[in-house]
């Protein structure tokens, strides 16, 4: 049986595709198999950062309305064994996607998956809803920045009172706080929120922090999840986030400011 | 103070500041009362001002509620009075 995992934001453009495609490849790289769904029904993109734009031919929708089945509709990753990934539709408007479809198509993809990773349209209404209305856990992909850190909490609230757990009355959905994009310089001189404050405003267990970093960047440009990059600092994070996911304990890296020469010279 | 120093002190960061924000926002979102106007316990507070110059009550005496029906918004004030001993 399937774990059902949404990553969610309500704010748009802060690391939710990224991390979607980082966590299922860091997942499927641990032997799981795991497929990623785009939820974001008219402006797909995880397509493009997994790299298998051009193999798309049929998607989520097509297999939702029956024009298509599963095994049609599914892409199986090249570079990684047991990842899979369902496109979201380009042409499609939002509503094209109805619960009744989206839990028959999970419940099918659950006899024979490990994880479902939803990818979560921005913003708080219907796409939303959809995508993390099925899930086990959640990842609140969070920047350190106020109207996000909000949008967060906003996102906490739809997780407790919108989902199927919350209607059915079964134990919550678990939360887990993704940090992206964090700046941990600028954090030391006080211009950007820490780890630990928004810790203490959104009082829900840290599972990972990724850097800001120009690897993300430059894999997107290629079609390659961070999480595959050599030498890529967010990749790392994305892998240890997995690592910790799956119960092992790793420590927290990246969140200290690298020092410069005058900071050294000054003993700061 | 070495003159190094001058360059070590350190402003306040407005991080802080938003902190302290959000911290309030995000209280607001959780009591379960974001839906209510933002002037509403400032005027709950004010009518429990009033009404203890003519009786003493508690601090929850004053029970307000916001009811939308289309664009017709009605507000809805309960005042409970301690039993009268005359
Ligand atoms: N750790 C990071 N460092 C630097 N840039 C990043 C990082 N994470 C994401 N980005 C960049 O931020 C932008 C938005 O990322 P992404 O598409 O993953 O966000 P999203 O939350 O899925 O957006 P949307 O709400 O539109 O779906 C992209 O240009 C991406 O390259
Ligand atoms: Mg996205």
């Amino acid at each position: 049986m399937a774990k059902i995992i949404v990553v969610t934001s309500g704010k748009g453009g802060v690391g939710k595709t990224t991390t979607a495609a980082s966590f299922a490849t860091g997942l499927a790289m641990r032997g799981n198999k795991t497929i990623v769904i785009d939820f974001d029904v008219g402006l797909r993109n995880l397509d493009l950062i997994m790299g298998c734009e051009r193999r798309v031919v049929f998607d989520f929708i097509n297999v939702i309305q029956g024009e298509a089945n599963l095994k049609q509709a599914m892409i199986r990753d090249k570079r990684v064994e047991n990842l899979y990934i369902l496109a979201a539709s380009q042409t499609r408007d939002k509503d094209a996607l109805a619960l009744e479809g989206v839990e028959r198509t999970l419940n099918k993809l659950a006899e024979d998956f490990d994880y479902i990773v939803c990818d979560s349209p921005a913003g708080i209404e219907t796409g939303a809803i959809m995508a993390m209305y099925f899930a086990d856990e959640a990842l609140v992909v969070t920047n350190p920045e106020v109207s996000s850190v909000r949008d967060s909490d906003r996102v906490l609230g739809m997780l407790s009172s919108k989902t199927k757990r919350a209607k059915e009355g079964a134990d919550p959905v678990k939360e887990h706080l993704v940090v992206t994009r964090y700046a941990a310089n600028r954090v030391g001189k006080g211009e950007m929120l820490s780890l630990s404050d928004i810790n203490d405003i959104l009082g829900i267990p840290l599972l990972g922090v990724i850097p800001e970093s120009e690897t993300v960047l430059n894999a997107s440009n290629s079609g390659m999840p961070v999480a595959l990059e050599n030498n890529a600092d967010a990749g790392h994070a994305y892998l240890d986030m997995v690592a910790r996911f799956l119960g092992e304990n790793r420590p927290m890296r990246f969140t200290e400011a690298k020092k410069g020469f005058l900071d050294r010279l000054m003993g700061r | 103070m070495g003159w190094l120093d001058v360059f070590r002190s350190e402003k306040k960061g407005s991080a802080q500041h938003a902190k302290e924000r959000l911290q309030l926002v995000v209280a607001h979102r959780r009591s379960g009362h974001d839906d209510q106007p933002a002037y509403f316990p400032q005027l709950q507070q004010d009518l429990l001002a009033v009404l203890r110059k003519y009786v003493q009550v508690g601090d929850d005496a004053v029970q307000m509620e916001i009811e939308r029906e289309g664009d017709l918004e009605v507000l809805e004030l309960n005042i409970t009075l301690p039993d009268s001993k005359h």
